[in-house]
């Protein structure tokens, strides 16, 4: 056992700081490291300046721009694209679509979206809940049916995050209603500029628009742009979610969170004294600290787990780090509200969403406080909710 | 970076798990608890036999040439058992300030014999009023001719009751809780003047309360007035160890929760089928994962020569250890129902000595101050 690494993983690892806060724009990082919302132009700006590089998708197959890289630095990109606050990846592209598409997808359509998807050009927005179908997505009824050699489709689709920006969605759709509803589900591309798709934007709880109801209504689409085979959809759709689960860990972005709450907690008066004098705030800043570094060995028992095994299923362990992972970033959230104190109260809203001090009482950071409180109680939510993930583990490890 | 073990400490592991699986069931261990002692001597020096009573000593002492990581790997192994063996006090605690603070001679003389069997130690640092502070001594120790002579009261000293060899930590010089002033003195168990009453404690282990009216020290380790840094190194070494053990207990009360509620019926079906017991034994697999993932990153920074980062780091295991191996605890007896209440049952054992680990050093409360106190976890 031994948790040093080696040198050259190390010297990947400096390699990889020194790219991110060197090459991304100091404005773009320190909006994420502030928890303030990005633009469309600079998630897009972002993204090719990883692409140009090579490092977009690292995740992709080789041929398809990926890196034949070791766990562990994979590992590193991820830690230090995080702390570096580097937004990454729009994740429906580089995590979501890319893979499936590059894993199961036919020549031609690897070859029109891949290069565009690693670069942005094409933004992807991901088409799978609906109203009556969370949880269980495979109970979903958007149907798609097969008429003149075009897939029409009809349903509807929710919580669609940044749906205003997509070019394109990726949608489940119901094209066998007659047998058991995971085996009638297929994956469809479909342009969003497609006469009959209504979106309508759904405001979340911290006063943003982050995510939208997507109305199909009579859509037609190619009959090419279904991935794969038609009514395997579910089969994509759990590899996809599998990369989706250990995206969500995020413990990297939460190190530099709470670098940057010791930092305020330093500054942010109390009495004669700072927040960070109070033994009660420094204890609980503690203990999410203890939770984290736990975490982050727990990932890397993880990866090294991965070291020589084939790329593959998800080792279910790694509901671990998205249940953990997601409280971790709540906790987070409530540590900054207890800094900013009164300040979390002020709201104001501007077109990028709630979050920036427009109304310019207290301390600058405190504005995006409670905004984030709220909206991080997402993160326990999407990407199979963590009572989910508990019933992953029950079954798959506990045997139950 | 690996989690692999090194073919020895395989070797190791792998004799060791079979140590416990052969003689340590749940009634093999009521047998032992029975014994004179409470523990089994023959266990002892099976124990010697296999090199686990010298394993974190040198080769030269006739030890195993162990590192943290060997130690964390019989402690795990013992947790799982519930060993009831002193290798704890002895080993651990007595074998570890030796080896920190002796001379050659010294080291030669006693890690050898308890390597061997052959001697038992005991470390008396606790007193009435000192709770968790390890500079508050009021035991003292004053010169006489070429010796010292100690006076004064410890308590909870555990497995004192057996001890051959007693540690003493005794105020040479300063105020009762100066860092410095602290000697480290070695006494005879049966020296004049030295009187202890052996007691079990809840865990089915044995302490005992000591007394020193004029006692003659045999020797002094160190110096008699900086013994301190020495011994906060050597308990942030053994709370790994401890921490260590935790995380067997934690697996054990897991483990059988879980196979207990998929054989135990009611309503006309196993418990394991509600869906609120199965989320509730997720979160305890969760918090075991987390402990055994804190314990490996404590275990290598006990051997940290950093003073600093290495009791912060022990400190961050320790508080990490007493939350998951609280809700572990709590929650293998609660979804047990009434067996767990009994003595009969295993679970309530692992629970008890859970309960009592996360006392010794310093209970979680105590360590998130003293991590709090001391800056981010993370460089
Ligand atoms: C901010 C945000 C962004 C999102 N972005 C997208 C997106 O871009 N694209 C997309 O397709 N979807 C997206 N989602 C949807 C997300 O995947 C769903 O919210 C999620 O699957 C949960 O479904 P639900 O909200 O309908 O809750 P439900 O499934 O109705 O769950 C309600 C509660 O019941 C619990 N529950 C459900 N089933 C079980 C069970 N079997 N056992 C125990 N407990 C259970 C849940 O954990 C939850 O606590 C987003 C959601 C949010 C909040
Ligand atoms: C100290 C003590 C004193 C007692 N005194 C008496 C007495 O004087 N007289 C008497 O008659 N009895 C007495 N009892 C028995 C007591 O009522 C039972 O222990 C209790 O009914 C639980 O039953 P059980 O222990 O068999 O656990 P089980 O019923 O086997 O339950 C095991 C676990 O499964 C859970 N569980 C069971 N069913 C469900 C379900 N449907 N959904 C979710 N979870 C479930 C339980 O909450 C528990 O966590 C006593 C028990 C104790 C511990």
């Amino acid at each position: 056992m031994d948790l040093n690494f080696t040198a050259e993983e190390l010297a990947f690892r400096d390699e990889m700081r020194k790219f991110f806060r060197t090459e991304i724009p100091e404005s773009i990082r320190t909006k994420v490291l502030e928890g303030q919302h990005l633009t469309k132009d600079e998630i897009i700006l972002q993204q090719r300046i990883l692409n140009k590089h090579g490092l977009a998708v690292p995740g992709w197959p080789v041929e398809w721009g990926g890196k034949d890289w070791t766990p562990v630095q994979r590992y590193f990109y991820a830690d230090e694209i995080q702390l570096a606050g580097v937004p990454g990846g729009l994740a429906f592209n580089t995590s979501m679509v890319g893979p499936v598409i590059a894993q199961f997808g036919s020549e031609a359509q690897k070859k029109k979206f891949l290069p565009a998807t690693a670069n942005l050009d094409i933004w992807w927005c991901q088409g799978f809940s609906e109203p009556g179908a969370g949880s269980d997505l495979a109970g979903l009824r958007t149907k798609a049916e097969l008429i003149d050699g075009q897939w029409v489709i009809n349903g509807q689709k929710t919580w669609t995050t940044l749906g205003q920006h997509a070019d394109w969605i990726f949608v489940l759709c119901r094209t066998d209603p007659n047998v058991k509803k995971q085996e009638g589900i297929s994956y469809i591309l479909c342009d969003m500029k497609t006469p009959g798709i209504t979106v309508r934007p759904i405001q979340t709880i911290d006063g943003g628009h982050e995510v939208n109801e997507v109305f199909f209504d009579d859509v037609k689409v190619p009959a090419e742009n279904i991935v794969g085979e038609v009514n395997k959809g579910w089969d994509y759709a759990k590899f996809l979610l599998g990369n989706e689960r250990t995206g969500i860990a995020q413990v990297g972005a939460s190190k530099a969170r709470l670098k940057r709450i010791r930092e305020l907690a330093a500054i942010e008066p109390m009495g004669e004294a700072r927040v960070l004098d109070n033994p009660k705030f420094r204890e609980k800043l503690s203990m999410v600290e203890i939770e984290l570094k736990a975490l982050e060995m727990t990932q890397l028992r993880i990866i090294a787990d991965e070291k020589g095994k084939a790329k593959g299923r998800p080792n279910p362990a790694s509901s671990i780090l998205k249940m953990k992972g997601s409280e971790i970033q709540q906790w987070i959230t409530d540590l900054t509200m207890d800094v900013a104190g009164p300040y979390i109260m002020p709201f104001a809203m501007s077109d990028e969403g709630s979050g920036r001090n427009e109304v310019g009482y207290g301390p600058e950071f405190a504005a995006a406080a409670a905004p984030a409180y709220f909206n991080k109680r997402k993160v326990s939510i999407y990407g199979g909710s963590n009572e989910i993930q508990r019933n992953i583990i029950a079954k798959a490890i506990l045997g139950f | 970076m690996d989690f692999d073990l090194t073919d020895d400490q395989r070797l190791l592991k792998d004799s060791v798990d079979r140590l416990i699986a052969d003689r340590y069931s749940f009634d093999q261990r009521k047998k032992y608890m029975a014994e004179k002692d409470g523990w089994s001597r023959d266990n002892w020096a099976q124990f010697a036999e296999l090199g686990l009573l010298g394993v974190s000593f040198d080769e030269a002492y006739g030890g195993f040439g162990g590192g943290p990581v060997e130690s964390m790997l019989v402690a795990e192994a013992f947790g799982r058992g519930l060993v009831l063996e002193p290798f704890f006090a002895t080993v651990v605690l007595g074998g570890g300030l030796i080896k920190r603070a002796g001379t050659d001679a010294q080291k030669m003389a006693m890690l050898s014999e308890i390597a061997a069997g052959t001697r038992l130690v005991a470390f008396a640092h606790v007193e009435r009023a000192s709770r968790y502070n390890l500079a508050d001594v009021q035991v003292t120790a004053t010169k006489s001719g070429d010796g010292w002579v100690l006076n004064g009261e410890k308590s909870v000293v555990m497995h004192g009751d057996c001890a051959d060899t007693i540690l003493v930590t005794a105020r040479t010089a300063g105020s009762r809780r100066d860092r410095n002033g602290i000697g480290l003195f070695v006494v005879d168990a049966k020296a004049e003047g030295l009187t202890r009453k052996g007691y079990p404690t809840q865990d089915g282990l044995r302490a005992a309360e000591i007394s020193f009216a004029n006692v003659r020290a045999a020797d002094v380790l160190g110096d008699p007035a900086g013994a301190l840094p020495i011994v906060e190194r050597v308990i942030d070494e053994a709370i790994a160890v401890l921490c260590s053990e935790a995380v067997g207990l934690m697996h054990e009360m897991h483990v059988t929760t879980v196979d207990y509620m998929k054989q135990r019926k009611q309503f006309g079906r196993a418990i394991s089928e509600f869906q609120v017991l199965q989320h509730r034994s997720v979160d305890m697999f969760v918090a075991l994962e987390q402990a055994r993932s804190i314990n490996m990153f404590g275990t290598v920074m006990a051997g940290d020569d950093d003073a600093k980062s290495r009791s912060r780091a022990v400190s961050a295991t320790k508080v990490q250890i007493g939350k998951s191996g609280k809700l572990i605890g709590e929650e293998a007896v609660q979804l047990h129902g009434g067996i767990a209440m009994t003595m009969e049952y295993k679970v309530g054992h692992y629970f008890k000595r859970m309960t009592m680990i996360e006392a010794l050093y310093g209970s979680t409360a105590d360590h998130l101050a003293k991590v709090a106190d001391s800056g981010s976890l993370f460089a």
